[in-house]
């Protein structure tokens, strides 16, 4: 019988990774920030500031709430856009 | 382990690779028609295209005992020439009763435009007639939200669809709610970049169960991982996951998907 890991198990296995990835991210915006020109008004950067925001959320919905903030918004009356006349 | 890779696009894929899928416990392969990273210019290339998938790529497959099936469609990238679409759909029921084709595919959106949304549903609607089962494609990145609920909202708005003959590619944590949700099968793409991980597609079967998931690899002439269903196993293993739940994903489901379709003739060393 398998078990299942427990959140210790989860945090001694994700850690490293879980770190480096951090790093990543903070070296990234810091050559972004180092480089010429600025980019405080790109839409990408916008999105990314408030992925990092969606990040210190609780709850396990982080992944998802991300993803969302990543796409285009889904407009629910398309059909009638593309085709009006029906 | 043995498993079955719903979504790979071997046509881009060496021989080697054939071998090294089959070591790895790939019994079977379902190959979607695709981009061919250039638009085609006539009805007579997608017919040679459906040829190499219906003729060849399963006597390759077969050189390693591995079983191949195929679907076939025009795909969404080259859905803009509505005219050329309309052709290769009206082509597309001379291979329908090839051996080992399961139905039409990967349909679907790409930009999500008004021409790609047209071509979707005259797919659609040759696979009612015709009584084929069908597999999308849903959109990368930034228009995959919109352009899976777009695709869900063509399909529940058509009461002659049977959901459960339909299974619905590349879904993320954003969109497989939806896709479930609404009854459909939803498969979940595993990409060394930009898409869904090993770790991520686990998560997603612990979150909503194994009913009606499947996980494919995708592996075409980009950036790609073939080998990315066994990445799967491992990292379930390594969850202390129990060997009957990751066979559900990667064996029983696909065979109860495709096994629907009149062209499933089973697998190499399945009794049932
Ligand atoms: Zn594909």
């Amino acid at each position: 019988m398998t078990t299942l890991p427990t959140a210790a198990d989860v945090l001694d296995r994700e850690f490293l990774e879980v770190r480096a990835k951090i790093l990543q991210v903070a070296a990234a915006l810091d050559r972004i920030d180092r480089a010429s020109g600025d980019v405080q008004t790109d839409p990408r950067r916008q999105q990314i500031q408030r992925g990092l925001e969606t990040l210190l959320a609780s709850g396990d919905g982080r992944a998802e709430a991300i993803q969302l903030g990543f796409s285009r918004p889904y407009e629910q009356d398309w059909q009638q856009a593309f085709f009006p006349a029906e | 382990m043995d498993y079955f890779d719903p979504h790979i696009h071997m046509v881009s894929r060496t021989t080697d690779d054939y071998e090294t899928l089959a070591k790895m416990g790939c019994v079977a392969v379902s190959e979607p028609a695709f981009w061919a990273g250039f638009d085609r210019g006539s009805v007579d290339g997608f017919r040679d295209y459906f040829r190499q998938l219906t003729e060849f790529e399963p006597t390759r497959a077969g050189w390693y005992g591995i079983q191949h099936y195929t679907w076939l469609c025009i795909n969404a990238k080259e859905a803009e020439n509505v005219s050329l679409s309309r052709e290769v759909i009206a082509m597309i029921p001379e291979f329908l009763d090839q051996p080992g084709v399961l139905g039409i595919g990967e349909i679907g959106l790409n930009k999500n435009t008004k021409n790609e949304s047209i071509v979707f549903q005259e797919h659609v609607e040759l696979a009612l007639k015709t009584d084929e089962q069908i597999l999308i494609h849903t959109p990368h990145l930034e228009d995959k939200y919109q352009g899976t609920r777009m695709i869900l909202d063509m399909l529940t708005s058509d009461s002659r669809l049977n959901r459960a003959r339909v299974l619905v590619d590349h879904v993320e944590e954003h969109t497989v709610r939806h896709v479930l949700e609404a009854g459909f099968w939803a498969g979940m793409t595993l990409y060394p970049v930009s898409k869904c991980t090993p770790a991520r597609a686990a998560d997603i079967v612990e979150r909503y169960g194994p009913e009606r998931l499947l996980v494919n690899s995708a592996g075409d002439w980009g950036p790609s991982k073939p080998t990315a269903v066994p990445d799967f196993i491992l990292e379930m293993r390594r969850r202390g996951h129990p060997e009957s739940l990751i066979r559900q994903v990667v064996y029983d489901n696909p065979i109860r998907f495709f096994g629907q379709s009149r062209g499933f003739r089973g697998v190499p060393g399945d009794a049932s």
